[in-house]
């Protein structure tokens, strides 16, 4: 992992998140919420600097990290591709599906692509079940996707980038 | 008093409330298996996960198993412990586990000693129906600890001696399900991390997944070179367990057969960590009654209270977490350490071998002595004051290597001059020792009176959290003892925040002190063998001609010919040392 020097201005926040929450190691998941919320992602030295925080030990702080699949440690691509593989969508192909993502853009699930435009998630049921498969790019749900779908889906990204609303570290 | 019955295996009992069904059926008599489970009973430390389920048992009336180890007894409750249902359910959970499991139980460090295995046995398992993917964590080496995760089954025994009983926090269970096991942050290795090797979760772990790194190879090699004088030193707490490990009763004191063992070994010198810790004294209590005086003489600078300095897990652990109290611990070496450096030049030189070919091998109930003997500034241009440190499990291993019948041996002495040693030295094994050793020595230097009694017993116990009050004739000494690292905290966050009053505190990481050091022959979860094993320290001091340091004729000795003074120049080089800051801040 490579280490990273967060910024003074990313340290405030990150002490400020805390404050926020009384610094109780009780509060862990809720700041770590707000953190990725702010940061959008998790590297390690923001998990030190947590566990300084709320007076607990960064093991813990990893434990939980690892624990739930919604926070990731990696940085999210500037298009994240979610791939629901609840059991709707599993038996409707999504495994395909995801296959093909992984072949198109030669990354694995949980990284990113070299340029920082797409990365690439697995998530458990958007809740709309009779769109199944269903793969999400950002906030935009895509339904009934087939494997051959999947070159449109992400030559709409190719060209066009989102405004970083992100935090830089 | 609040009673509940139940009947348990069709037999009644009557329990206090809050007693699980594991504990109430034991009181009849009945051992329900239990795997993950653990409780070393008056230490306060109990591992209660309800993770394994071995232990489930059919409590009519209740749709599932209930696992008996956090099921609480209620009034009227019928419990089968051996029903078919219960029988079928633990044998799957134990056979689940060992789907995932390495069979390379032949070969294993753990083998004979691994609480998986025998439960294997206990249930008669002979064929395992499953199959499925196996793990393959990579193996984490470091100076003293081997992790080799494949064999881990997530009991959680460590985790909870690393974070509640030792508060270190180098362990969590990180990742889910398949995926899950116990880790330090980012999965890095134990050796960059918080770790002090204080090896509690060595102690406590079932399986092979946590041991020490085996040093056996390395001395068999130094001891068969013909170009090597190789001498030996052996800790007080192993001559209270070594035993268990040739089938003696835990508390039986095998001083004798050691330095026999030790000799047959084919060890040059046999000499004795006592003496050392005797040397200690002297030198860490002139630096309490230093710091006294200067207190008393109204010197606001002078650091109190003074804690000791002889646990290396304990030192590597206010390296970590309290950085800002470095100059507060004694500055005196450990008595391995300074058994080594003495080796290594007053006693190289009296018997003319160059400090390069003088190999020194420690036996110590410790994995962290193992990681202390490796710090830099414990060598001299490369060459350690110790070579070698093993543990008191890594000795039984040697002694039947060797084809040594250990029961038979008869019982010799330790060789002079580094075996010499007092009732001082050998309470240092257990929890409340050392700061005796040094009250008794302390008091007579500082009062210049002879001390009308020589047992301190309001300094002994297994409370975890212990202080009492010397008088120093008139001078009242307050003095605080702590054992488990969690403990320790406590004491130090009190010195942090001002409100200590103790002059001086003696800190062991190890729950009972070395005598439950983690390289201790395994207590499987049974505190009474920690007890018999602290109880057998004492007696070794009560038989003791000599029982105070100082009067220690052979040290005495040393400082005539060799050292000069306690704290002196030459001392204060070979026997004191420094602490570094090791948090990250």
């Amino acid at each position: 992992m490579p280490k990273i020097k967060l910024s003074q201005r990313t340290n405030e926040i990150i002490r400020e998140i805390c404050a926020s929450f009384d610094n109780s190691e009780g509060e862990l998941i809720n700041v770590l919420h707000e953190t990725q919320h702010k940061l959008g992602y998790l590297p390690a030295e923001v998990q030190e600097l947590i566990a300084n925080e709320l007076n607990m030990s960064v093991a813990k702080v990893y434990g939980v990290v690892t624990f739930y699949s919604f926070f990731n440690m990696i940085p999210q691509g500037e298009f994240p591709i979610s791939v629901c593989m609840g059991t709707a969508c599993y038996v409707r192909g999504a495994e395909q599906i995801l296959h093909e993502i992984k072949r198109q853009l030669n990354i694995e699930v949980g990284q990113s692509t070299p340029d920082g435009k797409f990365s690439l998630n697995c998530l458990r049921c958007v809740g709309a079940c009779g769109l199944a498969p269903v793969v999400m790019v950002g906030e935009k749900v895509y339904g009934r996707v087939a494997p051959q779908q999947v070159r449109k889906i992400i030559a709409e990204y190719q060209e066009s980038t989102v405004k970083q609303e992100k935090h830089e570290m | 008093m609040n009673m509940i019955n139940l009947t348990i295996d069709n037999r009644p009992v009557s329990v206090e409330r809050g007693t699980t069904v594991l504990q109430a059926a034991a009181q009849i008599g009945i051992k329900i298996p239990s795997l993950c489970y653990m409780k070393l009973e008056d230490l306060n430390i109990e591992n209660k996960p309800g993770g394994c389920r071995v232990c489930v048992v059919e409590v009519e009336g209740r749709r599932n198993l209930a696992p008996a180890c956090c099921t609480d007894a209620a009034e009227g409750m019928v419990v089968l412990t051996h029903s078919m249902r219960a029988i079928h359910a633990r044998r799957t959970v134990v056979e689940l586990i060992l789907s995932d499991h390495p069979t390379d139980c032949l070969k294993c460090a753990k083998a004979g000693n691994c609480d998986l295995q025998s439960m294997a046995q206990h249930l008669g398992i002979r064929e395992i129906h499953y199959e499925g993917e196996q793990s393959t964590f990579r193996e984490d080496t470091s100076p003293a600890i081997i992790r080799e995760l494949d064999k881990c089954i997530r009991c959680r025994r460590c985790e909870m001696m690393c974070n509640e009983v030792q508060s270190v926090g180098a362990l969590s269970a990180i990742n889910r399900g398949f995926n899950a096991v116990i880790s330090p942050a980012f999965e890095m290795n134990l050796d960059h991390s918080v770790c002090t090797y204080c090896g509690q979760c060595v102690a406590v772990c079932p399986t092979g997944a946590l041991t020490e790194v085996d040093h056996t190879g390395a001395v068999i090699r130094a001891l068969s070179n013909p170009d090597k004088t190789v001498i030996v030193q052996t800790a007080p707490a192993v001559r209270a367990a070594l035993g268990e490990e040739f089938g003696a009763e835990p508390g039986t004191l095998v001083t004798g057969k050691l330095a026999a063992a030790l000799r047959r070994l084919g060890f040059n010198y046999v000499f004795d960590t006592d003496f050392a810790a005797d040397l200690t004294i002297l030198e860490e209590g002139t630096e309490l009654l230093n710091r006294l005086t200067a207190f008393l003489g109204g010197d606001k600078e002078v650091k109190l209270p003074m804690l000791t300095s002889c646990c290396p897990a304990w030192v590597k652990f206010f390296e970590h977490q309290f950085p800002d109290l470095k100059d507060i611990p004694s500055s005196a070496r450990s008595p391995q350490q300074m058994f080594g450096a003495i080796a290594k030049s007053y006693f190289a030189d009296k018997i003319g071998v160059n400090r390069k070919d003088l190999v020194v091998v420690s036996i110590m109930p410790c994995v962290a002595k193992k990681y202390e003997c490796s710090r830099e500034e414990f060598s001299v241009n490369g060459n350690p004051d110790v070579d070698f440190a093993l543990t008191t499990r890594e000795l039984a291993q040697l002694i039947n290597l060797a084809n040594i019948d250990f029961k038979s041996l008869p019982d010799e002495d330790f060789d002079h001059p580094l075996g010499e040693s007092t009732g001082a030295g050998v309470i240092f094994g257990t929890t409340g020792g050392v700061i005796e050793a040094a009250v008794r020595t302390a008091y007579e230097v500082f009062t210049g009176k002879k001390l009308s009694r020589i047992d301190f017993t309001e300094l002994r116990g297994m409370e975890g959290l212990r202080h009492a009050t010397i008088d120093f004739d008139g001078l009242p000494i307050h003095i605080g003892i702590a054992h488990g690292l969690g403990n320790a905290r406590k004491l130090l966050e009190d010195i942090q925040a001002g409100k200590s009053q103790f002059h001086a505190i003696e800190i062991m990481s190890c729950p009972g002190g070395c005598i439950g050091g983690g390289g201790q022959p395994y207590h499987h979860g049974n505190a009474e063998i920690l007890k018999k094993r602290q109880m057998a320290l004492y007696r070794e001091d009560a038989g003791k001609p000599i029982r105070k340091s100082h009067e220690n004729p052979y040290i005495t000795k040393l400082y005539e010919e060799f050292l000069g003074s306690p704290m002196s120049e030459k001392a204060h080089h070979l026997l004191h040392t420094e602490y570094f800051d090791r948090s990250k801040k």
